[in-house]
C-alpha cells in the first residue's frame, strides 16, 4: 500500500471516531458542570458587594441560566456546532477569543514538552537497552525512577532556583520579554530561554514513561530472531541497533505516547502557574476559581480536541514508520 | 552471539539487585507509613498551627530540626501530618480507580458486542479528556475535602485499570476452564467473580502501585494550586505556601517535593519488584 493511501485511511479513521468522542465530551463536560454549586449570577453579586434578588434574576435569565436543562445542553451543542463557544460572564469577552489568545502558548509548550519528552525518552532508553546491566544502565535507571517519582511542578520550582535564583541563566517566569518586539532570529532567541524550564517541568514524568519504555521494548525486540539474523549478515551493530531495533521498539512507544497526551495536557494547570506562562491551563484555574462555565468548558473541550488532533498526527506517524498498521 | 551469553550470566546477579530495590522500597515506604501512623504522637496539636519565629532555616533552632515556614509553623511537623493526607488519598483514589476500572473491564471484556463497543467508547472518553482538569472540575463541585478529592481522583484514573481488565477478561474468556465452568451451568456472575478475575489479578495488582503513585502525585499537584482540603495540611500545600519564599527559602519547597518523591519512588520501587515476581514474562527486565 502506498504512503498516501495508508495516510489518507488513517486520516478517515481518526475523524470517524473523532466526532463521537467530542460529541461525548462536549456532553459529559454540560452534565459535569450542572452539578457545581453556585453560578455566574452568584460570583458576580459577590463581587460587586451586594446584589438584589431582581438583579441576580436578570443575570441568571440573560446568561441562559434559568432554562431547562436538556434546551440548555441544546443550545450549547449547537453553538459548538457553529464553533461559538459562549460569553465569558467574568471577563465579559467571547469565550473562543479568551482561548484563542492563550491557545498558541498551550499549544507551544505541550508540543515542547511532548518532543522533549518522547526525544529524552527514546535516547534515555536505548541506551539503558544497549548497555543493560552495566553502569550505563544502572545510573540512567535511577534517574528515570527519580523523573518518574517526583511532581513535575515540584521540579520546575527546583529549576527555577537552580537556574534562575542561583545561576541566573534563565528567567523563572512568563513567555517573552516584555517591551520588546522582536522579529525573525531575535523572536526565537526572546522565546527559547522562557520555554525551556516549563517544558522541562511538563515533560519530566514522561521523559522517564518513555525511557522505561523503550528500555523494555528494545530488550525484547533485541532477542528476536531476525536481529540475530542481522548479526550473522555481519551488519554493524550502529546499523542493527538504530535500524532494526529502536525502528521496531519505537512502535509501542508511539502508541502509548497517544495515549498519555490528554495526562500531559493536563499538566499545563500546575506548569503553567508556577512558570505564570499564559497558557489554557491557567485560564481553566481562573475559570474554576471565577465559576465561569462557559470558559471551563470551553478550555476542557479545547484541550480535549488539541488531545484527539495530537492524536490523528501520532497516528500517521506510525503509519509511516509501521506499514502494517492499517491492516490490523 | 554474546547477547543471551550475557543474559545468562547476569541473571542471578540482576535478580539479587532487584531484589535489593524491592526491599528498599519496601523498608521506605514502611517507615513513611510509620510516621504518618504516629503523627499524632510525634507532633501532637494541630500541624498549622504557629508556634515559632517564622522562616527558621532547617538547623537554627534545635526546637524545629526542620525549620519553620513563612508564619512560623513547624515544617517536620507539617511533613508527619501531610504523610497521613498523601497516603490515604493517595490509597482510597487508587482503590476508586480500581473498582471503577475492573467494574467496566470486566463487563466490557467478558459481555463483548455493542456493550464492549459502548464502553470501549466511554473508556476511550475519559482518556482523551486532560485528566487533571477533569479532577479540578471534580473537587470544585463540592467544597474541597479529603474524600472528595479521593473521589475525583478515582474517578479520572481508571481508564488505564479498564483497558487493562478488559483485554485480560477477553483472552481468559476463550480459555478452556472458563468454558467447562460455562458447560457445567455456572452463572456469570460466578464464572467472572470465581473462575476469571483471580486469574486476571496479577497484572492488576502490579498497577496499584503505580495507581497509588499517581493519585499522591495528582493530590499534591491539587493542594499546591490551593485546591485541596483547606483544614488539612498536605505536602502539595506546604509546596504551595513555599513557593512565596523561593528566593529566599527554597527549603521550604525542596522539603515536602523531597517527601513526596521518596514516597512515590519507594512506591514504584515496590511495584516492580511485584511484577518481577507476578509477571515473570513481563517485558520490564
Amino acid at each position: 500500500m502506498s504512503l498516501a493511501y495508508r495516510t489518507g485511511r488513517s486520516l478517515r479513521r481518526t475523524l470517524v471516531q473523532a466526532v463521537p468522542t467530542i460529541l461525548g465530551i462536549v456532553i459529559l463536560c454540560f452534565l459535569l458542570l450542572q452539578l457545581m454549586p453556585g453560578d455566574v449570577a452568584d460570583v458576580l453579586a459577590g463581587e460587586s458587594g451586594a446584589a438584589t434578588e431582581e438583579t441576580l434574576a436578570a443575570i441568571r435569565s440573560r446568561a441562559g441560566l434559568d432554562d431547562p436543562i436538556l434546551l440548555q445542553l441544546g443550545r450549547y451543542l449547537w453553538r459548538v456546532a457553529q464553533l461559538d463557544l459562549g460569553y465569558s460572564t467574568r471577563f465579559g469577552t467571547p469565550v473562543s477569543q479568551l482561548i484563542l489568545e492563550r491557545l498558541p502558548n498551550t499549544l507551544v509548550l505541550m508540543l515542547a514538552a511532548l518532543g522533549l519528552a518522547l526525544g529524552l525518552g527514546i535516547i534515555a532508553g536505548s541506551v539503558m537497552a544497549i548497555h543493560a546491566g552495566r553502569w550505563p544502565d544502572r545510573v540512567l535507571q535511577v534517574v528515570v525512577l527519580f523523573f518518574y517519582s517526583t511532581p513535575g511542578f515540584w521540579i520546575g520550582l527546583m529549576a527555577i532556583v537552580l537556574f534562575s535564583v542561583k545561576l541566573g541563566w534563565l528567567p523563572s517566569g512568563g513567555s517573552m520579554t516584555i517591551g520588546i518586539a522582536p522579529t525573525g532570529l531575535d523572536f526565537l532567541r526572546d522565546r527559547l530561554p522562557y520555554l525551556v524550564l516549563p517544558a522541562l517541568a511538563m515533560a519530566s514524568f514522561f521523559i522517564a514513561v518513555y525511557a522505561r519504555l523503550t528500555r523494555a521494548t528494545m530488550l525484547e525486540v533485541l532477542q528476536q530472531d531476525y536481529i540475530r539474523t542481522a548479526v550473522a549478515k555481519g551488519l554493524s551493530p550502529l546499523v542493527i541497533r538504530m535500524r532494526h531495533a529502536l525502528r521496531n521498539a519505537l512502535i509501542p512507544v508511539t502508541t502509548v505516547a497517544g495515549m498519555h497526551l490528554g495526562n500531559l495536557l493536563g499538566g499545563a494547570v500546575v506548569v503553567e502557574t508556577v512558570f505564570s506562562w499564559p497558557g489554557m491551563g491557567r485560564l481553566a484555574l481562573e475559570a474554576v476559581t471565577g465559576r465561569d462555565f462557559n470558559v471551563l468548558l470551553g478550555v476542557l473541550l479545547l484541550s480535549s480536541m488539541l488531545v484527539i488532533l495530537t492524536n490523528a498526527a501520532v497516528d500517521l506517524l506510525q503509519a509511516w514508520i509501521d506499514p502494517r498498521t492499517d491492516l490490523s | 552471539m554474546s547477547l543471551d551469553n550475557f543474559w545468562r550470566r547476569h541473571r542471578t546477579l540482576r535478580a539479587a539487585l532487584r531484589n535489593l530495590s524491592f526491599t528498599a522500597g519496601i523498608l521506605i515506604l514502611a517507615s513513611v507509613v510509620l510516621v504518618a501512623l504516629s503523627a499524632p504522637w510525634l507532633f501532637p496539636g494541630d500541624p498549622l498551627d504557629m508556634v515559632g519565629m517564622p522562616a527558621l532555616w532547617p538547623g537554627e533552632d534545635p526546637a524545629f530540626p526542620l525549620g519553620t515556614d513563612s508564619l512560623g509553623r513547624d515544617v517536620a511537623a507539617g511533613l508527619a501530618h501531610g504523610a497521613r493526607v498523601s497516603l490515604l488519598v493517595g490509597v482510597s483514589a487508587a482503590g476508586i480507580g480500581l473498582l471503577i476500572g475492573t467494574a467496566i473491564g470486566a463487563a466490557a471484556g467478558y459481555s463483548g458486542g455493542w456493550v464492549d463497543d459502548l464502553l470501549v467508547r466511554v473508556t476511550e472518553l475519559f482518556q482523551t479528556v486532560p485528566a487533571f482538569l477533569l479532577v479540578i472540575v471534580l473537587v470544585s463541585i463540592r467544597e474541597p475535602s479529603a474524600p472528595a478529592i479521593a473521589v475525583a481522583i478515582g474517578v479520572a484514573s481508571w481508564p488505564t485499570v479498564a483497558r487493562l481488565v478488559r483485554a485480560q477478561f477477553r483472552s481468559l474468556r476463550s480459555a478452556d476452564f472458563v468454558a467447562a465452568a460455562l458447560v457445567s451451568g455456572a452463572r456469570p456472575s460466578r464464572i467472572i467473580l470465581r473462575h476469571i478475575l483471580p486469574n486476571a489479578l496479577p497484572p492488576i495488582v502490579v498497577t496499584t502501585s503505580v495507581m497509588v503513585a499517581n493519585a499522591i502525585l495528582t493530590e499534591a499537584g491539587l493542594s499546591f494550586l490551593n485546591l485541596g482540603d483547606p483544614n488539612l495540611v498536605s505536602w502539595g500545600s506546604m509546596i504551595g505556601d513555599g513557593r512565596q519564599l523561593l528566593r529566599t527559602a527554597w527549603y521550604l519547597t525542596a522539603l515536602p517535593g523531597a517527601a513526596i518523591a521518596l514516597t512515590v519512588m519507594s512506591i514504584n520501587l515496590a511495584g516492580d519488584g511485584l511484577n518481577d515476581v507476578l509477571n515473570p514474562r513481563s517485558g520490564s527486565h
